[in-house]
């Protein structure tokens, strides 16, 4: 494996492992602190023990999603230092506003996991509240410098060095706002999902279970709008790729011709040697339809550039495709609950909608890893789309496999150990009685909360 | 222009001293947790563990603060530190992983797994252990002024492997686990007339002075240890050593240092915690703010100094507005937390709901 191939690797299992924590750290907290502001407002105890569940998971996600977040931000340097000479100055502006609304994360989350019996309801519901304005916020901060890798600017460029800084500007760069908005949308979707579909499997086990029923309905109600926007947000950002990166959006449609009223391609493989994508179900005009909203628009294929300047059209078709086909399950999934909970005025319960979100329930979280790998593949083989290429970037240290290897073997047993640990606390909550907010007496609760740290 | 460089290195060494404050006594935490002895071995973890859990992540951010600021103002320090000391910054990442995955899977683990809570107690102690060790030895190797863009594979372990960097690794783990105790023997002591009150005031006075002995043996060993490091300083950081040892303010600040040093231990001889915290709080943020102003104006020596390796003053302005505005908005988060939290003497009134 060549240094470079380990240094892409490292850096894709690092940030595939590390977006599984940052989109709980961005979701979980809404669906904790609607059930606690639920909970106050009808003093319904099961929302209470729902709340503390969901805040117990919270505590591990946001753990590891801390700590594998300062492990990217090493990685940056440690395997990308050219990159950050040049472009640190750049990026630097929104990951210094990130690390402030981490912090923000941090404290309220301290006071709200620890605080329940040091702080009045009202301080924490807000410290909540926070927590989940403030994750939303770093994501939105962090995304926006992955949007400038995309889109570059704010700058001049003067013999490789980058001069006349708008930092601003360089915030605000064409991919932020869809970036952003797609990656936000993602997670509240993803994560609503995945919580969906595990009371979901609770309540075809126990029919009519309150405790389930009402973290379904939340999960639902935060899930499933987010599912529904998401092609939409996608629209604006495929609009952006026709473009600015026009490469990336031929890769992702297995365009190789540059043509008028080009074709919306659904599956089908791309082969590179021949230059043709072969076994698609082409819809004419597609493509130039949905990428410019306009039947004859022309789309740069993938043959007008050298083949040193394209990314790995097969992979990143296939993760497009398989990102847009969770994608739109999750949205059909989505308007199926929501006409079934339209026409019960409640939380849907009936068997096969049930069946069907335990099914959605990984789809989601599937997405968000094929979507981030459609962006980062796609704008190879640039680092700085334009501006720089990853091979110029990549650290000058030999022996770039072994630190790959220790990364992912790490990430290999910290994911596994998290994925048991979840497991557990997930079976606890499902073998939970019915009505089991009595089981938890509030005093009781709270000192127990209080006391797990030293059990 | 020079103003701006020297704030943002300002803030740099300030992130610094508040992680070494906050987020290294909570490593230090984790060192008394392995070295947990005697009949109270159990409640001395206990302690630990309830004085870092609700603080702990958000004491760990100052470390990722310090690594933005420096990549946002100084590009070029930040990429010659990650090329040359990729290898111990990455270990010290395992340990940061470690620590943090550790604590977190025991705290919020399977509560009735207890075998499993003593492996994970094992493993945070032991990361808590390895990572001051190795901060300490990439702050050692980059005061060596030898972190040159290397030429051979070797460069990568010579920059780093040397009496002098694990010299400053051992005191800054030490450093830390003083800093730990003597919180550790405020927070035993003041967790019996506080809201935690649980504990019976004698109990809690043994819990609190088996910290204090802690306490009072690392701070003796700090002195020679630092001797350690300035003599192998002489070795291997003679530009360093000049500074610190032959110019008008060093002797000032090593005064005052010492004074500090002195009082901690004096007040932790007589049990007063308070102004054992306070002392030996401004002694760690002397020590460090010597090391900057022993470097001083370089970042990263022989060559990146501030000026030099500074970013656009546009990114500079930027970055200190949001620095400032950061600031404003959070240090009030930070001290409400340390004060629900009992980290601050002040105490709410009516808690509890």
């Amino acid at each position: 494996m060549s240094d470079l191939l380990a240094a892409r690797s490292q850096m894709a299992v690092s940030l595939m492992f590390h977006i599984l924590f940052a989109i709980a750290g961005m979701a979980m907290p809404v669906l904790m602190v609607a059930s606690e502001a639920w909970w106050r407002r009808t003093g319904d105890p099961v929302y209470l023990d729902l709340t503390r569940r969901w805040a117990r998971g919270t505590a591990i996600l946001f753990a590891v999603g801390a700590v594998s977040g300062t492990v990217l931000s090493f990685e940056l340097g440690l395997l990308w230092p050219r990159f950050m000479q040049v472009a640190g100055a750049v990026i630097g502006m929104p990951f210094s506003l990130e690390g402030f609304a981490f912090f923000a994360e941090a404290i309220f989350l301290g006071i709200y996991l620890y605080g329940w019996n040091r702080v009045s309801p009202r301080v924490h519901l807000a410290a909540g509240v926070v927590v989940a304005v403030a994750g939303t916020l770093s994501a939105v901060f962090v995304v926006s410098a992955n949007a400038w890798m995309n889109t570059p600017a704010g700058f001049e460029l003067a013999g490789g060095q980058l001069t006349h800084l708008h930092p601003l500007a360089a915030m605000l760069n064409p991919a932020a706002g869809p970036q952003t908005l797609h990656m936000v949308l993602a997670a509240y979707a993803a994560v609503g999902f995945a919580v969906a579909g595990i009371h979901a499997a609770a309540l075809l086990r126990r029919p009519g279970d309150r405790f389930h029923r009402a973290a379904l309905g939340i999960a639902l109600m935060v899930g499933g709008p987010a599912a529904v926007l998401e092609p939409l947000s996608g629209d604006l950002l495929g609009q952006m790729l026709g473009v600015y990166q026009p490469m990336k959006l031929a890769a992702m449609e297995g365009q190789w011709r540059t043509e008028a009223g080009a074709p919306l391609r659904i599956g089908g493989m791309p082969d590179p040697a021949a230059g043709t994508t072969r076994g698609a179900i082409e819809i004419p005009a597609g493509l130039s339809l949905l990428a410019y909203h306009d039947r004859h628009a022309v789309v740069a294929g993938l043959a007008s550039v050298p083949p040193a300047d394209r990314p790995n059209v097969v992979l990143v078709h296939a993760a497009f495709q398989i990102m847009i086909a969770c994608g739109t399950l999750l949205a059909a999934a989505a308007a199926l609950a929501g006409v079934a909970a339209w026409r019960r005025r409640g939380v849907p319960e009936g068997r096969w909608l049930l069946r069907c979100l335990v099914g959605a329930a990984p789809l989601g979280v599937i997405a968000v890893e094929s979507g981030w790998s459609v962006t980062e593949l796609g704008r190879q083989p640039w680092i700085i789309q334009g501006v720089m290429r990853t091979a110029d970037a990549v650290t000058p240290m030999p022996g770039l496999t072994l630190p790959f290897a220790v990364i992912t073997v790490v990430y290999v047993v910290l994911g596994g150990i998290v994925v048991q640990l979840l497991r557990r606390h997930v079976l606890s909550t499902m073998s939970a009685a019915s009505g089991s907010g009595l089981g938890l007496p509030g005093s009781g609760a709270n000192r127990r909360e209080a006391g797990d740290v030293g059990a | 222009m020079s103003a701006l460089e020297d704030l943002a290195g300002l803030a740099i060494a300030v992130s610094l001293i508040a992680y070494a404050l906050s987020g290294g006594a909570d490593f230090g935490g984790g060192v008394w947790d392995l070295l947990a002895r005697g009949p109270r071995a159990a409640r001395q973890r206990r302690q630990i563990a309830h004085s870092i859990g609700p603080i702990w992540e958000a004491n760990h951010i100052w470390l990722i603060l310090a690594i933005v600021v420096l990549f946002t103002a100084f590009p070029p320090a930040f990429a010659r530190i990650a090329t040359v000391l990729h290898v111990p910054l990455l270990l010290m990442l395992l340990g940061i992983v470690a620590r943090g995955a550790a604590f977190s899977f025991r705290a919020y683990g399977d509560p009735a797994g207890e075998a499993a809570a003593g492996s994970w107690g094992r493993l945070f102690a032991a990361a808590s252990l390895a990572t001051p060790l190795l901060l300490g030895t990439v702050v050692g190797a980059i005061a060596t002024g030898r972190l040159r863009p290397p030429a051979s594979a070797a460069d990568y372990l010579t920059a780093w492997i040397g009496p002098f960097p694990f010299a400053v690794g051992a005191f800054t783990l030490v450093l830390f686990a003083f800093l730990a105790a003597v919180y550790l023997a405020h927070d035993a002591r003041h967790a019996a007339d506080g809201a935690d009150g649980s504990d019976d005031p004698g109990d809690a006075a043994e819990l609190s002075d088996d910290f204090r002995w802690r306490a009072l043996a690392a701070g003796v060993l700090l002195a020679p240890l630092g001797a350690g490091v300035l003599a192998a300083a002489r070795w291997q950081a003679p530009g360093l050593l000049h500074e610190l040892i032959r110019t008008p303010w060093s002797w000032a600040l090593h005064a005052a240092t010492g004074a500090c040093a002195v009082s901690a231990l004096a007040a932790l001889a007589r049990r007063r915690y308070r102004l054992a915290r306070a002392a030996a709080a401004a002694q760690a943020s002397l020590i460090i703010a010597g090391w900057a102003v022993a470097q001083y104006p370089f970042l990263v020596p022989p060559d990146l100094t501030l000026a030099g390796a500074a970013a656009p003053t546009a990114t500079l302005r930027f970055l200190l507005g949001a620095l400032a505005a950061g600031a404003m908005l959070l240090l009030p988060a930070f001290f409400y937390l340390y004060r629900i939290f009992g980290r601050l003497p002040a105490r709410l009134p009516g808690v509890g709901d």
